[in-house]
């Protein structure tokens, strides 16, 4: 698979910056997870990135070459947050993921490709007659993988894929998405706000703060010894969790 | 098509596409059926009154004005169907020009296109009839493109918010051009408002083409037209008014039948979900309290809220659905408890009910539902009880907020309405409770809007909200899902102090354990719409019974789950509320289910140590991770 590299990316909306001079590697056959709060930037180098917002400034490049952002072909696919909103209503699910084929086929060759997307997200290929209404969000979510892997890129963006889900159904995603990553060598950009999502899938981790990078590197290394206060912050704001065995609560109270 | 059959059932729909039929029915039929009265002379009768003969009279060629009207349906409808396919042409290419041709071209063009729909349509017929010049075809081409400015924004309107959704994006990644995605996304998801809008449309146009022939621009002899008619009709309406009227008449059914019969379905698309619910529901008291049940008095005074088998039930279709079983628990003073389960699962619902916020159709029954010692079951007395000691925070803090009005009055009308607080009072007191949530500078944020709050601040002055009176019990559901993890942690310790300090006791409803596991003493697991565990919030780890909570707990990766290990998933679908199973809900996707679990569905028992569970094989050693996972999981 590929290298995806951006390199001093800015991304501008009018009068606000939303990415400011980013520097950040996916490496080939990782997943590096990107964090940080809501409006720090994650979701704009996501949609700069597949050609959804404008590049005021810096270079976008897969494998040392600029990004093809127009056209047919797409190297760099992404799914989407919310899987009720990403996925056409009227369309059935099969017609969904044939679209997303860059090159032409004919119709048997079609549906067979898209029974192979299909079996590879763990659904039944039966489905590809199915209207999106049919079926549960973490289907839904499935069909949304199916229609970004249909476009056979080189590099996988995952923006947010499992805040809109149930907790009981997350867990599959994510499976899948490691099992993906692991089967096709995917390289991919795994965006959350959930660090201990992150932590989950992501081999290296990027912390976003106000449209920077404020740290970056293996996610073992940041998350044990964080070196920025922002990601420090954001360390300590996470839930104990289950596991944590009757947390200390008077410990916690403090840092606001 | 589903809406476009419901609108047909409703009186207004019936009324319609009754009257719509008859008129296509005329329009194909009458000219073949009485094409030869319509044109025959009775040089007898000419501009004869009403008659055995001549039901509406005559003209002044002696021709019968009954079958005119009725043949010339025909003609009319067709101007008028055809006028309108132009105008909505003419206004999807106008409308989607920003989406074909980028920004730059499309701005200027829907620029213009508002400009024109400024300007009365009339005059906008007049001028395009002068272009196109006279006769019916001048006519139909002057009246489509007069009104396609109309269709264009509405097109693009409607366009904007379909091509703001995810799937456009979706497939303007995957490299389809533009117009692909026009044709194939973006016309399909408009396609049924706009039809809607035609047809109500199309009765206007009518009205616009009776004008124009009237005018005289329109139809020429010697074809017809209602108009034509109504122009010959004119000159002798006060000798023979029928001459004038009948067409007239014409005019008005054919479009009330356009319009009604559009208005029909836009209702219908309007309140997709009501309708069913509505059609279904025989009135009946909301709250009625179980036969017999009355409540003493309360002897723990600890016990802030007390709910026995509580059940809420919406009318579907014939029957009911009951998305909440029979749920009890009790809530004592300063005690945090939590709700978890999936979503359908029926916490939010329990929430809603014991705060008295579920409306008509909501059916709310429970042998037991006291708060404070006050029966929150018969109706609606307890308003000022539920508004001084109750508080409730929602999700999405800005749709729990009044955009127009300022934070600072929208916490002091609570004291107003509850405390009857003086104005000033009010005021002072909001500021006050800003400040103990925490806000920085209350007094300036106190005048400010809720869009000038960011979502953390906005969540926090909710609950300040809530703490206006001297709340006994919060009920907060998800209030933290839509918030960054500080911004979650600012909002979670603000709940825990206000616990702390002031002994209120709060039920936190949540999909996510770890965030109940942190902050409360005691948690309830709902599955199904029922309660199938009830365990001190510590336990949830290692000492939960039931399967549900055990898979639930291990779904979700925290920050010391083994990263090596695939998540534990559970197979399977929630149960949908209307086909609850036999036996145990859960069954069908628990590893330990067997044939009892099928047939039988295991009652809420309460152990020593007063956790409650609800499973035939509770705590009994679940199969090992790895072979959960390999089954071909669904979800």
């Amino acid at each position: 698979m590929s290298i995806l590299s951006l390199h001093d990316l800015t991304v501008r909306y009018r009068h606000t910056v939303a990415v400011d001079r980013v520097d950040l590697v996916v490496p080939e056959g990782q997943i590096v997870g990107l964090v940080g709060e809501s409006g720090s930037g994650k979701s704009s180098i996501a949609r700069a990135v597949v050609g959804l917002a404008p590049v005021s400034g810096g270079r976008i490049a897969l494998d040392g070459r600029d990004l093809p952002r127009r056209g047919r072909r797409r190297p760099v696919q992404m799914v989407f947050q919310d899987p009720y909103s990403s996925l056409d209503p009227r369309m059935t699910v099969g017609d969904s993921i044939a679209e997303a084929i860059p090159h032409r086929l004919g119709r048997a060759a079609r549906r067979s490709e898209v029974e192979r997307l299909l079996h590879l997200v763990h659904l039944d290929p039966a489905r590809a007659g199915h209207r999106p209404g049919q079926l549960s969000g973490g289907q839904r979510q499935r069909v949304a993988l199916a229609r970004a892997l249909a476009g056979r890129p080189e590099v996988l963006i995952a923006d947010e894929i499992t805040s809109a889900l149930d907790v009981s159904v997350q867990g599959a995603i994510l499976n899948l998405v490691r099992d993906m990553q692991r089967e096709l060598g995917l390289s991919m950009l795994f965006i959350s706000h959930n660090l201990a999502v992150v932590r989950y899938v992501a081999s290296r981790i990027a912390v976003m703060y106000q449209g920077r990078i404020v740290e970056e590197g293996p996610t073992a290394e940041v998350l044990a010894d964080p070196r920025d206060d922002y990601t420090r912050q954001l360390l300590a704001a996470v839930p104990t969790g289950a596991g944590g065995r009757r947390p200390v609560r008077s410990a916690e109270s403090g840092c606001d | 098509m589903k809406n476009w059959s419901r609108a047909v059932r409703t009186p207004l729909g019936l009324t319609g596409f009754g009257l719509l039929a008859l008129t296509l029915f005329t329009a194909v039929f009458a000219p073949l059926l009485w094409g030869h009265q319509a044109t025959s002379f009775d040089t007898d009768n000419m501009l004869a009154g009403a008659s055995a003969q001549h039901w509406f009279g005559t003209d002044n060629l002696g021709r019968d004005i009954f079958f005119r009207v009725l043949v010339a349906t025909r003609l009319s409808i067709a101007l008028a169907v055809s006028a309108t396919a132009i105008s909505v042409a003419v206004g999807i290419v106008l409308g989607s020009a920003p989406m074909l041709l980028g920004r730059w071209l499309g701005r200027p063009i829907i620029g213009l296109v508002n400009t024109v729909v400024a300007f009365p349509g009339l005059l906008l017929v007049l001028f395009f009839a002068v272009v196109f010049g006279v006769g019916a075809q001048g006519a139909v081409l002057a009246v489509g493109f007069a009104g396609a400015p109309v269709f264009a924004r509405l097109c693009h309107t409607l366009m904007a918010g379909v091509a703001g959704r995810d799937f456009v994006a979706a497939a303007r990644v995957s490299g389809v051009g533009s117009g692909r995605i026009l044709i194939r996304h973006v016309l399909p998801n408009i396609a049924e408002p706009l039809m809607v809008n035609a047809t109500i449309g199309a009765g206007g146009v009518l009205l616009s083409f009776a004008g124009l022939s009237f005018l005289g621009l329109g139809v020429q002899s010697p074809a017809y037209d209602w108009g034509r008619m109504m122009q010959d009709g004119l000159t002798g309406i006060y000798v023979h008014p029928l001459a004038a009227l009948a067409p007239g008449a014409a005019v008005i059914i054919a479009g009330l039948a356009f319009n009604l019969s559009g208005e029909a379905v836009a209702r219908s698309l309007g309140v997709q979900i009501d309708v069913p619910w509505r059609a279904a529901v025989t009135p009946r008291r909301r709250r009625a309290p179980a036969a017999g049940a009355r409540t003493g008095p309360d002897t723990d005074t600890d016990l802030v809220l007390d709910v026995r088998d509580l059940r809420v039930a919406f009318p579907h279709g014939d029957a009911e659905i009951s998305p909440v079983r029979g749920v009890t628990f009790q809530v004592h003073r300063g005690e945090a408890v939590g709700i978890v389960g999936e979503s359908g699962s029926g916490k939010s619902l329990t929430a809603l009910a014991v705060a008295d916020l579920l409306e008509f159709p909501a059916r709310v029954d429970a042998e037991r539902l006291t708060f404070l010692g006050a029966d929150l079951r018969d109706g609606t007395g307890h308003r000022h009880l539920l508004g001084t000691s109750l508080a409730v925070v929602f999700q999405d803090p800005m749709t729990s907020f009044n955009p127009a009005h300022r934070v600072g009055a929208q916490l002091a009308e609570a004291a107003r309405a509850h405390q009857r607080a003086t104005r000033a009072q009010a005021w002072q007191r909001a500021v006050d409770r800003l400040r103990a949530v925490r806000i920085p500078d209350p007094r300036r944020r106190a005048r400010q809007y809720p869009f000038e709050f960011s979502g953390g601040m906005r969540q926090r002055a909710m609950i300040g909200m809530g703490l206006m009176g001297t709340p006994k019990l919060i009920v907060a559901d998800e209030p933290t899902t839509a918030l960054d993890v500080t911004v979650q942690r600012q909002v979670l310790d603000m709940l825990q102090e206000v616990r702390a300090a002031d002994g209120v006791a709060v039920i936190l409803i949540s999909h996510d354990v770890s965030v109940i596991a942190e902050v409360c003493d005691r948690v309830l697991v709902m599955y199904a719409g029922r309660v199938v565990e009830d365990l001190p919030a510590g336990e949830l780890a290692d000492g939960a019974r039931h399967p549900y909570t055990r898979a639930l707990v291990a779904a979700v990766p925290d920050m010391r789950s083994d990263i090596d290990a695939p998540l534990a998933t559970i197979p399977g679908q929630p149960v949908d509320p209307a086909h609850v199973p036999a036996g145990c809900a859960y069954a069908a996707r628990c590893p330990l289910a067997d044939d009892r679990c099928r047939a039988q569905d295991p009652p809420l028992r309460t152990a020593a140590d007063r956790s409650r569970v609800a499973c035939w094989h509770a705590g009994e050693p679940l199969p090992i991770l790895s072979d959960l996972a390999a089954l071909e999981v669904d979800a």
